[in-house]
């Protein structure tokens, strides 16, 4: 066997060990992300990217309009607790802006009103 | 409120307004099913990092672990015509996933508890839970290949749930059937609001 020879294909699973993208962090340095909050690229990039990993970038590069943080993490493929450590550093230098989606138990009725309005359209 | 429900600002492309709903109960009751028949399901992978949480309790030398489990979880995303955003989450069916089950409480809308009739006893924990956090939920009973249908009144008796919770029937794997639960529990939860603001 050659050391060119492909030992690992993406059936046998990361190589990386997740945490390892966030330097073994596993909160994020920030207000936590919630799954369905929306995270939105604050659009300067130049000048805040210097020092991000390809992850960062990749994140960034997936946030030009809206998405949530559970669509961010499927389409990324990325353990959703990773992604929020990564989104945090991006929150902290300024490139993304998050909005936190209302919660709580008081849920404003027109709002309920409206997905039963759009349930009933399927 | 500074605006009206009609006199929301014009501006360009508003962040849509996004909700969520759950689907819980035990492990393999349907809940994947129930979600990719209203909705095209998306894989999420989280990695969750035990050192903190309660997982072997009367084990102290873990603390200084950090342990991570792979949590493999599946959610759907609809898009209504107005615009607004509903997902699905399925809640991890193993007890030991409980700890991920707050977060996705959080801000929910209304939950479904997914029952399989051979095994009530399977969705007590997840009852208890949504009574506990007074999260509005209904049970819809899964009708599975071979097992006997019951009266959804023996199934609330047999599950003690309160009179206001909607109890019905379904099938997972059809649409029009996922759809009518979905419904009664966004109605239940718009009933709860309601009788809620009277009081």
């Amino acid at each position: 066997m050659t050391g060119d020879e492909q030992w690992l294909d993406r059936e046998a699973g990361p190589v990386v060990r997740p945490y390892a993208v966030t330097r073994g962090r596993t909160r994020p340095p920030g207000v936590t992300v919630g799954l369905i909050d929306l995270v939105v690229s604050a659009g300067r990039h130049s000048a805040g990217a210097r020092g991000l990993g390809p992850e960062h970038r990749r994140l960034l590069g997936l946030c030009g309009s809206s998405i949530t943080l559970a669509d961010l993490a499927s389409e990324a493929d990325l353990p959703l607790g990773v992604v929020r450590v990564l989104v945090g550093d991006l929150q902290e230098r300024g490139l993304v802006t998050v909005a936190a989606q209302a919660g709580g138990s008081n849920q404003d009725e027109n709002v309920l009103r409206s997905v039963l309005d759009g349930l009933r359209t399927l | 409120m500074a605006y009206g429900r009609y006199e929301r600002p014009a501006g360009p492309a508003p962040p849509p307004v996004v909700t969520k709903l759950l689907i819980a109960g035990g492990f393999g009751v349907g809940k994947t099913t129930l979600v990719g028949s209203i909705s095209e399901v998306r894989p999420l992978r989280t990695e969750e990092v035990l050192s903190e949480l309660g997982i072997g309790v009367d084990d102290t030398t873990s603390v200084e672990l950090k342990r991570t489990t792979t949590v493999a979880m599946d959610f759907g995303r609809i898009t209504f015509p107005n615009g607004m955003v509903l997902y699905l989450f399925g809640t991890p069916g193993q007890e030991r996933f409980w700890f991920m089950w707050d977060e996705l409480a959080v801000g929910a809308l209304a939950a479904v508890v997914l029952a399989d009739t051979r095994r009530l006893p399977d969705c007590f924990s997840s009852i208890d839970y949504f009574e506990r956090r007074d999260t509005p939920f209904v049970v819809a009973a899964n009708h599975f290949y071979g097992s006997p249908v019951y009266d959804p009144a023996d199934i609330r008796n047999a599950l003690d749930v309160d009179s206001d919770v909607p109890v019905l029937l379904c099938d997972a794997r059809r649409r029009a059937s996922v759809k009518e639960v979905l419904i009664a529990s966004v109605a239940h939860a718009m009933t709860r609001h309601q009788t809620a603001a009277r009081s």
